[in-house]
């Protein structure tokens, strides 16, 4: 199985963050040097130039997830954190694969990225490069079938997030909670 | 007004009313020295760079002000790295300047790069490479702003020299200016919470007030004194809070933890509510967590709330400055029913906060005079642990040399009771704790949470220029003095009169005790030797005067003549006995249940 199954331990924090020099290296000398776990990382700039959005999926087993975002909101350039509960967020991930397939078994090959909804982005004499995008689980089981094909290279993106939207007639739109362990993470969510 | 970056750094000091800093020049801070000789800011030219951030933290804890360093790049810098990491250790207000190699160089290892930023990212509140020196004035009131406000502690500027030298058009930024969208600590706590402590504290039966360095940082002094009097709830004030609460006060149990005495240490393990203001249940506090005041509820209020539930659960978490706090909490109190009583205020029961002469406190029991009946069973059993297990030693004993405690006992009463004390860390520094009696806020500066050796001389002589007013002597240890002894060069040249008191016993004797008590006495590469150096002659040849004392009757006589001397700093040699170990001790990873008290106390002798 792979390490990035959907279970209780990964919580997910999208966390934002002045897009200034070195404040990724602030974030994850933060997580080092407390001993947290992190299960993935991506970095984005967002829609506000002034800002960048971190999403880390931590292990929750590593360090109460409270102390994560109450050491993680200390840091100066964050400016606010969201955390998504495995059952409350929309995670997909993207995965490239680079993958064996021989005349023989090429054609499996492309009968399982037809079945997963992935695409063939480059074609070879006896191998192709397959792009898969989805929910990490799914990227998780397309992984285990691959591979007995004979996977050359692989690389995923580690997830982002967004909260499950709320259907009911009242209360916010989305079911997220941005933490307000502090006043200022709520006024800056 | 056009004015190179060199320049705007040193206006934007000023504006900041800095009125001393410490430092020493080099290659790429050159251009900001400079405008130093005509700055209204004395500059005090330390002799190693870590010297100068030991000078800034003492300078802070006894002012309440920032402190402020200035060092050049690469090894300047990373000589600072230990301040650095002491003051963030124990929330000490600091602004360091480093130079840094122009930004053009940056990245090729040039001449004295290094990345300072980087190295002391996890030991600094934040820091800044400044790449433009049109941010400097901004980055400057952003870097005092984010020091002192919120959990104080240390941060760096970091200017390269090509930025230094660069022309920019001044201007001084309005508080709106600051650039910190991340940055809002919280000092008001939440008034519900504040009722459920207040609710807690009415319904304790052994409760236990348990004070830290947040009270100093928040200038609470005053509060806790109005709390605990109100209440007659006992204090414990830990090592970073010594001061806080006042030694002479009835209600005052002294210091807990590792080397805390026997009843501030069990009066938090067998008490049924811990309010913790300002103090973060550090290991030397707790001992072992589980076995850790096991009865007690937690009212926890930190200015950090990261500190909440981070080593014990609290069950009223309040995040909040601890004077606004206590206030809010009284108020609470007053609408809870508690009744007001002059009882315990001033008078017998008062200890002299504000009485420079010092009025005799009351001696004996903590339970003279305090209002709350339904306490005096627990204060009766504190009494009892108080007479059972008072701090002692043997006076008599004079084999192996002086007792450091009779040492401290008679430097304490000749002093006068405002008088500062520096320390630095070892057996000195606990019996400096142990056996001063702290009556006033912020006489003690010492090194917490890092254990710095080395701290005490620079550190001392950084609060001599934060209060020129007040005596102040460094305790220290011989093997801490031999670290930084040299920065009583930048005292006499400077005309800092500090006193220093080496308590001499030609080991590392923290180091020794623990190899005695569990390494079964097998000495490691602890042995000093008492004359090697010869501190008299090396602290004269600093100008200083030396003093060594090796007969008891020496001791008040050389104290003596060290106060009587003014005009510069004075260094006594004190001979102690190296046999002597700091009791009680909770042993490292022990339930302090199993306090080791000092062994006449277990036979009986006394």
């Amino acid at each position: 199985m792979s390490a990035f199954g959907t279970d209780k331990r990964h919580h997910t924090l999208t966390v934002l963050v002045e897009n200034k020099a070195g404040v990724l290296a602030r974030v994850a000398s933060l997580f080092s040097r407390r001993g947290y776990n992190i299960f993935s990382l991506a970095v984005a700039p967002t829609n506000d130039e002034r800002f960048s959005r971190i999403t880390i999926v931590v292990d929750v087993e590593s360090a109460p997830l409270d102390q994560v975002m109450k050491q993680l909101d200390k840091l100066i350039p964050v400016v606010s954190i969201t955390e998504l509960a495995p059952e409350t967020a929309r995670e997909r991930e993207l995965l490239l694969a680079t993958v064996h397939a021989a005349p023989e078994t090429r054609g499996q090959v492309i009968q399982l990225v037809g079945v997963f909804e992935g695409k063939i982005i480059d074609v070879g004499l006896d191998c192709l490069t397959v792009m898969l995008a989805g929910a990490p689980t799914k990227l998780d089981d397309f992984e285990d079938l691959i591979r007995s094909y004979g996977i050359i290279e692989l690389q995923r993106t580690g997830r982002v997030a967004l909260p499950m939207l709320d259907r009911s007639d009242h209360g916010s739109r989305t079911s997220a909670t941005v933490l307000g362990f502090t006043s200022h993470t709520e006024k800056a969510g | 007004m056009e004015l190179t970056g060199a320049q705007a750094l040193i206006k934007s000091l000023e504006k900041q009313q800095v009125e001393v800093m410490f430092g020493l020049p080099g290659g790429a801070i050159l251009p900001v020295y400079d405008p130093i000789i005509d700055s209204s800011i004395r500059h005090i030219l330390v002799r190693h760079e870590q010297g100068a951030g030991h000078m800034a933290e003492g300078y802070a804890q006894v002012t309440g002000r920032p402190g402020v360093a200035i060092v050049t790049s690469g090894p300047g810098a990373t000589n600072i790295v230990t301040p650095l990491a002491d003051a963030y250790m124990d929330s000490i207000p600091l602004v360091v300047v480093t130079g840094q190699v122009a930004t053009s160089s940056i990245g090729s290892d040039a001449f004295q790069e290094s990345d300072i930023t980087g190295i002391t990212m996890g030991i600094t509140k934040h820091n800044w490479l400044i790449t433009d020196a049109a941010d400097i004035p901004r980055v400057v009131a952003e870097a005092f702003h984010v020091a002192t406000t919120g959990r104080p502690g240390p941060v760096l500027i970091d200017v390269p020299k090509d930025v230094a030298q660069a022309s920019m058009e001044w201007y001084w930024p309005q508080p709106s200016d600051l650039d910190l969208p991340g940055y809002h600590p919280v000092t008001e706590g939440d008034p519900e919470l504040i009722r459920q402590a207040a609710e807690l504290i009415l319904a304790a039966e052994r409760p236990v007030l348990y004070a830290g360095g947040g009270i100093l940082k928040a200038g609470a002094s005053e509060g806790l004194r109005e709390l605990a009097e109100r209440t007659g709830i006992p204090v414990v004030t830990t090592l970073m809070a010594r001061g806080s609460f006042p030694d002479s006060h009835p209600l005052c149990l002294g210091m807990p933890g590792m080397h805390g005495n026997y009843t501030a240490v069990t009066a938090m393990q067998r008490s049924d509510l811990l309010i913790a203001l300002g103090s973060r249940f550090d290991d030397r506090v707790t001992g072992r967590v589980d076995a850790f005041a096991p009865e007690a509820k937690v009212v926890h209020v930190d200015i950090d709330p990261a500190e909440h539930h981070k080593v014990r659960r609290a069950d009223v978490a309040i995040t909040g400055d601890c004077r606004s706090v206590i206030d809010d909490l009284l108020a609470a109190l007053d609408a809870q029913g508690l009744p007001h009583s002059d009882a315990t205020r001033g008078g017998s029961g008062g200890a002299p906060i504000d009485a420079v002469e010092g009025a005799p406190a009351v001696p004996g029991s903590v339970a003279a005079s305090l209002p709350r009946a339904r306490l005096s069973p627990w204060r009766a059993r504190l009494s009892e642990w108080q007479e059972r297990f008072p701090l002692v030693y043997d006076p008599a004993d004079t084999s192996g040399g002086l007792k450091p405690q009779m040492v401290l006992e008679t430097l304490r009463d000749a002093t006068p009771d405002d008088t500062i004390v520096a320390s630095g860390v070892g057996q000195h520094q606990m019996f400096a704790s142990q056996w001063w009696k702290f009556d006033y806020p912020n006489t003690w500066v010492n090194s917490g949470g890092l254990g710095t050796m080395g701290f005490a001389v620079p550190a001392a002589i950084g609060a001599k220029v934060g209060r020129p007013d007040r005596t102040v002597w460094a305790v220290d240890g011989d093997g801490c003095f031999q670290m930084t002894a040299q920065e009583l060069v930048t005292a006499s040249s400077e005309r800092i009169p500090v006193k220093i008191a080496i308590l001499n016993n030609a080991y590392l004797g923290m180091v020794r005790q623990w190899q005695e008590m569990f390494y079964e006495e097998r000495y490691s590469e602890v042995y000093l030797s008492p004359d090697l150096p010869d501190y008299v002659g090396w602290a004269e040849s600093m100008g200083c005067v030396g003093i060594r004392v090796e007969s008891p009757e020496e001791v008040a006589p050389a104290i003596d003549k060290a106060n009587s001397i003014d005009d510069r700093p004075v260094v006594i040699d004190f001979r102690t006995d190296a046999s002597e170990k700091v009791f009680p001790m909770v042993a490292s990873g022990s339930s302090n249940d199993d306090i080791v008290v000092d062994p006449s106390q277990i036979r009986g002798d006394r």
